[in-house]
């Protein structure tokens, strides 16, 4: 057993590694940033315009100010416009949220006293005229409050749940369904009002009828609100591709008939548990290959010609033609030269590969290593046990140091090392342990990148989304249909298709026609 | 007819026959029906001794044709026309190797049990030496 001190000096000193490591990170993503910024401004710079220089400056002032954390608490610019996002739309969203939650308790509240209404005002306002209630009439109380009943729970279940969204627009169906509900429950107000309360009738027994005919037609309006609302779409009509912008996940569902803010609401409810966590760190080797092949080459103009003003409006049309022209010159350059990048490409990603495999096997074997050094007691043996015994919290943190350095080394390798903080680590080994789980269910969950839902809270970046569509978004999906849903470090790409009819045959074969023969000789004449 | 043994050479007693073929119209006929090949099935051959010989036999002559007057018999297992080998061909490659219209007599080796019995009765009255 390690002594309690040793442990805290290595827990630190990993620590204090991991700070680093994020640090350089956001230094890495800034310089990127800075040589793109660069590299795209300098083609049309290069003769003159003080006024693009500053632009240039202004640039490279804004990337290097945002983060300069030698503390644990540096935010990145992502952490930033995600707190502010968040600020400014909670009000606006809960001022929504409430009114259509008042609006609908008040219409609840009407559609359940109406019936009560009619039936208890007679009572109330001309007593001594009404008929006495017979055994039919009584009967129908019965019934009357059964179907209460049934619609009580019935709305409960069908519309007492849980908010899981907030969508742009109103969810048609159920607007529609609430404004028939009051005009339904209005028009009976009005012939109750006229015909009954007016001219004072005394046939009680009509008046219950009447009350039953009200409940059993807001029964059936329910039921329409079941088929509308839950029905119709779970037929699958359409099959969507969902592709992530950064690095081109592609999933396929199946679809029924939605409106495109209930199709983005179901694909996203899905991308969270089948994407793979977005992991920006992956991406940079790409942008920095992108960078590379726009330094090489400067646009130098020997004719003269100085575009004094950036090509706008109908009247640069010469302005326009150069800068068309040096692209077209930087494009046919770029074709021409010897570009070996796709040599170092290929040797780096080799290269990368052995690597990941090495600290794979070292890490596997280290944490089976580590999990041989517990063993789980059993209930005779606890009552006798000779004292050290550890709850799985700090058997965890008994067993973690041994394998913790293979660990961070492979986190490292594959960049994944952001999505595991050492807490959470600990607490999954932990987790395993009073499972039973073995050292391979233990590591699974670092060796690939699994969906979104797996990791931590805070890597749910992205819980304010934006739908960009052309179509309006209260309308149905139809074939050939795209859209964007949009969160602030990626985009989601969704392209429709109509699943197409299909005509099956049939085709019926009788068991016992299933008769073989071997092959005859055959002869043949010479 | 001797038994075959896979990897090793085949024996066999064998005669030679000539046929010249017959022009009938625009076909050379030889007056024969062959049976048998690699890729047919050797249970149902009536001639063969030994039921997993898939070797080409005669099964038909036609009285009076070309092959009945070289000496060709019904049953007889054809080993070699011109040269190329018979045990271990197709059906088809068969009927091709003795179809070949660039050639008007073809020259078979083939055996039959009476050819062996025979050998093995002369063999017995003389003692070898």
């Amino acid at each position: 057993m390690q002594s309690p001190t040793v442990m805290e000096a290595e827990d630190e000193v990993l620590q204090v590694l991991e700070v680093c490591e994020a640090i350089e990170e956001v230094k890495e993503l800034i310089v990127t940033n800075l040589e793109e910024d660069w590299h795209t401004n300098s083609p049309p710079v290069e003769s003159s315009a003080p006024g693009s220089k500053l632009s240039q400056d202004d640039n490279w002032g804004e990337t290097t100010t945002a983060v300069t954390g030698t503390s644990e608490h540096s935010l990145s610019q992502e952490d930033i416009v995600r707190i502010t996002k968040d600020l400014e739309d909670s009000v606006g969203l809960d001022c929504r949220r409430y009114f259509t939650l008042t609006l609908a308790v008040i219409l609840g509240l009407l559609v359940f006293l109406t019936p009560l209404a009619f039936l208890v005002l007679p009572h109330l306002l001309w007593p001594e005229k009404l008929q006495s209630c017979g055994t039919a009439c009584e009967g129908l109380f019965i019934s009357v409050a059964f179907k209460l009943l049934i619609l009580l729970l019935a709305v409960w279940a069908l519309f007492f749940r849980p908010p899981r969204a907030g969508l742009p627009r109103v969810f048609v169906f159920r607007a529609l369904l609430a404004v028939l509900v009051l005009l339904f429950v209005v028009s009976y107000w009005l012939f109750y009002g006229v015909r009954i309360l007016d001219s004072q009738d005394e046939n009680y027994q009509g008046i219950v009828q009447y009350a039953v005919s009200l409940v059993d037609a807001l029964l059936f309006i329910h039921y329409l609100a079941i088929v509308l609302l839950e029905l119709r779409q779970l037929q699958p009509c359409f099959s969507v591709c969902v592709t992530r912008s950064t690095d081109g996940e592609i999933r396929h569902y199946n679809l029924g008939q939605l409106s495109i803010q209930r199709a983005a609401l179901a694909i996203l409810e899905h991308y969270y548990c089948d994407f793979p966590v977005h992991n920006p760190a992956l991406l940079s080797a790409s942008k920095s290959r992108a960078a590379k092949h726009l330094a090489g080459l400067k646009v130098y103009n020997v004719d003269g010609e100085f575009p004094a003003a950036p090509a706008e409006g109908p009247g640069n049309n010469a302005a326009a033609g150069l800068a068309h022209s040096q692209s077209r010159a930087m494009i046919a350059a770029a074709a021409r030269r010897r570009d070996t990048s796709h040599n170092e490409l290929y040797y780096e990603e080799a290269e990368h590969e052995r690597r990941v495999r090495k600290r794979k096997a070292r890490l596997v074997v280290a944490v089976e290593e580590a999990f041989t050094h517990i063993k789980r007691l059993q209930e005779e043996e606890q009552k006798k046990a000779p004292g050290d015994v550890m709850d799985p919290r700090e058997a965890a943190q008994a067993i973690f140091p041994s394998m913790a350095r293979a660990l961070q080394k492979y986190l490292r390798t594959t960049k994944q090392q952001h999505c595991h903080s050492m807490e959470s680590i600990q607490q999954h080994l932990a987790f395993c342990i009073t499972n039973n789980m073995t050292p391979k269910a233990f590591l699974e969950s670092y060796l690939a990148p699994g969906p979104t839902l797996q990791y931590s809270r805070d890597h749910w970046l992205a819980r304010q989304w934006t739908l960009i569509s052309e179509a309006s978004v209260t309308s149905g999906l139809k074939d050939g249909s795209i859209f964007l849903l949009k969160c602030v470090d990626f985009s989601l790409v969704v392209t429709t298709k109509k699943i197409p009819y299909i005509q099956m045959s049939e085709e019926y074969i009788d068991p016992k026609s299933h008769k073989f023969v071997l092959r005859l000789q055959s002869e043949t004449s010479v | 007819m001797s038994t075959y043994t896979p990897g090793q050479p085949v024996t066999a007693i064998v005669q030679r026959i000539e046929i010249h073929k017959l022009r009938q119209g625009d076909n050379l006929i030889l007056g024969f029906s062959i049976g048998g090949g690699i890729d047919q099935d050797p249970g149902q051959n009536p001639f063969s001794g030994d039921k997993t010989d898939k070797g080409i036999y005669v099964t038909r002559i036609t009285p009076g044709g070309p092959a009945h007057e070289a000496g060709l018999r019904m049953g007889d297992k054809i080993m070699q026309v011109n040269g190329w080998d018979m045990t271990m061909v197709t059906h088809d490659q068969a009927r091709k190797t003795l179809t070949k219209k660039n050639e008007d007599t073809v020259r078979l080796l083939v055996t039959r049990k009476s050819l062996e019995d025979a050998v093995k009765n002369s063999m017995g009255t003389y003692p070898r030496q």
